[in-house]
């Protein structure tokens, strides 16, 4: 007798569960701001909403490398010491001009990226270890860079990377569009695309069907230090200074937390780019609501980490169902 | 033809398995041996390095960290992590201030009941909850850290310990042993005997092996990870405790980063991180290693802690490289 009326329930289920799991941090944000609407004066501001923009610029395009890698079934703890990295280049090569200095940083952090995807691709050590030992050792040496010290960046061209705008719209944000916009095409229009999440689903098969494992990871531990790289030069370019010893400290675990609750599983073969942007938006919108309603710092962090546990809890089922 | 042909398969044979005895050896001894050769290097080269006093030293140092990174190696041998024990240390230490007001039973017991039971809780989530030991100890890093800062007015205040029998715990010493070096041994020898003896330790060996012939082999596999994590947040809880008694306050802000050490003397003591295999003697070489290297740089005092960052991430690539060459070898 009962059976029929749980048969009929159980798909309902099923597809609300499937709608949390597919559409859940965007819910969330959507809650989050219907309440910032109601609760939070000055909130539904153009100010406040370019704030939030410039200040989750680091995070986020660190996050779309992070994606990168997590969707190969890896992870990159080094992305805050390559942060720290190209921040320290920029004052040594700032003389001839610009874009040499930045072009320079960015092509430290790739070399830091290769030298990750050499010890995991290449030689096979498991990704954790690997970027964990450059994390340690990468920190050290822009430090002995820096010189231990604070170097203020005073020239105007990189100023105004992290300070002009274009009708409003910080150069900082334009630049993560057009990487977001890169990187949701690098993974869903083309082959390396295509392979890198064939890899994370399965290294094996890979190697089997004749695909260019060992290639594919190297590129993109390779994007993804060049990416930190990018994200270190434009949070030097907004401090105004280069400042090795704090920049991308800790930005590893925010950079993951964007990527796991915008849906990407740690077992690989998936990328979820859009998700990323609103795992990364989600985490700045709860920390600057928390902070606007003069919560303690205590008191966000465990209410960050129970969202990330929530969300992680909700994704659980559909890598099992895969 | 066909005898030749036998003997040199034969050979062959032998010499591989000869190999892959030696990468075998190195593997779980390597640090024990770069230890050994780092002792007499350093000693030949700092006068000051091999004194009774500078060994102490370095043990007491390492103590808490060994205590620490045992709890680690369990959870690692079971194929798992553990991202929060810096802040479930730290979490142990303001406790055990907190606690010391009732003496020395207060000052142990409080962080261990509250450690402990985060470490179940993570464990939980992980064994029967199934989410991935990353993500949850990772919530727990951030978690208990916030923990640690509201207990003491956003990391504002530092409770002291008062309680002299607490701080003997943490300062006082047997035969020049400081107490904290006496703990951290006798876990290592009992966390040693349980792994080896018991046939609980053989389930977390088993588990970390291979999870799903774990399962097929009938060990209760979600109990085993559970625990793992309940005795390295007990583990973690007590390093912080006994640090409390040794600093004599417990500090907000101690600990950060102690996972990445932890992690690292473990895999540097030779147990995969991928489960299955490794050792608690291998932990303690590892953790005296990292310790020996950062005693060894202040000997030569002109270098700075940058230095130390790159000479310790440097030898951790180095290692697991040579690691992951080696075991390898005896896949073949």
């Amino acid at each position: 007798m009962t059976q029929p009326t749980v048969s009929t329930r159980m798909p309902s289920r099923a597809t609300a569960l499937g709608i949390l799991q597919r559409y859940g941090v965007y819910i969330a944000i959507v809650l989050l701001l219907v309440y910032n609407l109601f609760f939070t004066p000055n909130f539904f501001a153009i100010d406040n909403f370019r704030t939030q923009f410039v200040q989750v610029v680091p995070v986020l395009i660190v996050a779309l490398g992070m994606a990168l890698v997590i969707g190969t079934e890896g992870i990159d703890l080094s992305v805050g010491a390559v942060m720290a990295l190209a921040a320290s280049t920029i004052p040594l090569y700032i003389g001839y001009g610009v874009v040499p200095a930045v072009l320079i940083a960015i092509f430290v952090g790739a070399v830091i990226g290769a030298f990750n995807g050499i010890m995991i691709a290449l030689i096979g050590v498991q990704p954790i270890v690997a970027t964990l030992a450059v994390m340690v050792a990468g920190r050290g040496l822009a430090l002995l860079i820096a010189n231990e010290q604070l170097k203020s960046v005073t020239d105007p061209g990189v100023l105004a990377l992290g300070r002009d705008n274009i009708a409003g719209v910080p150069y900082s944000v334009i630049i993560a569009v057009v990487l977001v916009a890169a990187v949701a095409l690098l993974v869903n229009k083309t082959t390396f695309g295509k392979q890198l999440i064939a890899v994370g689903g399965s290294r094996r098969a890979s190697e089997l069907a004749g695909l260019p494992v060992k290639r594919i990871l190297l590129l993109t531990y390779v994007l993804a230090a060049g990416l930190a790289a990018v994200a270190g030069v434009i949070g030097t370019a907004r401090l105004g200074a280069s400042v090795p010893s704090t920049i991308g400290n800790l930005i590893e675990l925010s950079a993951i937390t964007a990527v796991v609750v915008g849906g990407t599983p740690l077992t690989g073969g998936q990328v979820k780019v859009l998700g990323t942007v609103a795992g990364a938006l989600l985490l700045q919108f709860i920390s600057a609501t928390l902070i606007k309603h003069n919560v303690p710092d205590a008191y966000s962090q465990i209410a960050q980490a129970v969202i990330i546990l929530v969300a992680v809890y909700i994704q659980r089922g559909k890598v099992s169902v895969r | 033809m066909t005898t030749t042909v036998d003997t040199v398969a034969n050979r062959t044979e032998d010499n591989r398995a000869s190999r892959e005895r030696i990468a075998s050896v190195l593997q779980s001894y390597g640090a024990a041996i770069v230890l050994g050769l780092l002792v007499i290097v350093g000693s030949i080269a700092f006068p000051t390095f091999a004194s009774a006093g500078n060994f102490a030293n370095i043990a007491t140092q390492s103590s808490f960290l060994l205590i620490v990174a045992a709890g680690m190696t369990f959870v690692i041998l079971t194929g798992g992590i553990d991202l929060s024990v810096g802040s479930v240390f730290a979490l142990g230490g303001v406790l055990a201030a907190y606690g010391s007001t009732y003496g020395l039973a207060g000052a142990l017991l409080f962080p261990l009941v509250v450690c402990g039971a985060i470490g179940a809780l993570q464990g939980f989530l992980i064994a029967y909850g199934k989410m991935a030991p990353f993500i949850v100890t990772l919530a727990g890093l951030l978690g208990v850290r916030g923990l640690v800062l509201a207990s003491t007015d956003g990391g504002s205040t530092t409770p002291l310990v008062t309680d002299e029998g607490v701080i003997s715990l943490g300062q006082d010493s047997m035969f020049g042993i400081h107490w904290p070096v006496v703990i951290a041994v006798a876990i290592i020898v009992v966390g040693t005997l349980l792994l080896a003896r018991t046939s609980g330790g053989l389930s977390i060996l088993a588990v970390g092996g291979s999870e799903s012939a774990a399962t097929l082999m009938g060990l209760p596999v979600a109990r085993v990870k559970f625990g793992v994590y309940v005795i390295s947040g007990l583990c973690a809880g007590l390093a912080g405790a006994l640090n409390a008694a040794y600093s004599s306050s417990g500090v907000p802000t101690v600990g950060v980063g102690l996972e990445l050490n932890a992690i690292s003397a473990v895999v540097i003591g030779g147990t995969l991180l991928v489960g299955g295999r490794g050792n608690l003697i291998g932990t303690v070489a590892g953790v005296l290693l990292l310790s020996v290297i950062q005693n060894l740089i202040n000997q030569v005092g002109s270098l700075s802690s940058s230095v130390q960052a790159v000479v310790s991430g440097g030898f951790l690539a180095v290692v697991v490289i040579i690691q992951t060459v080696l075991s390898r070898t005896q896949r073949l």
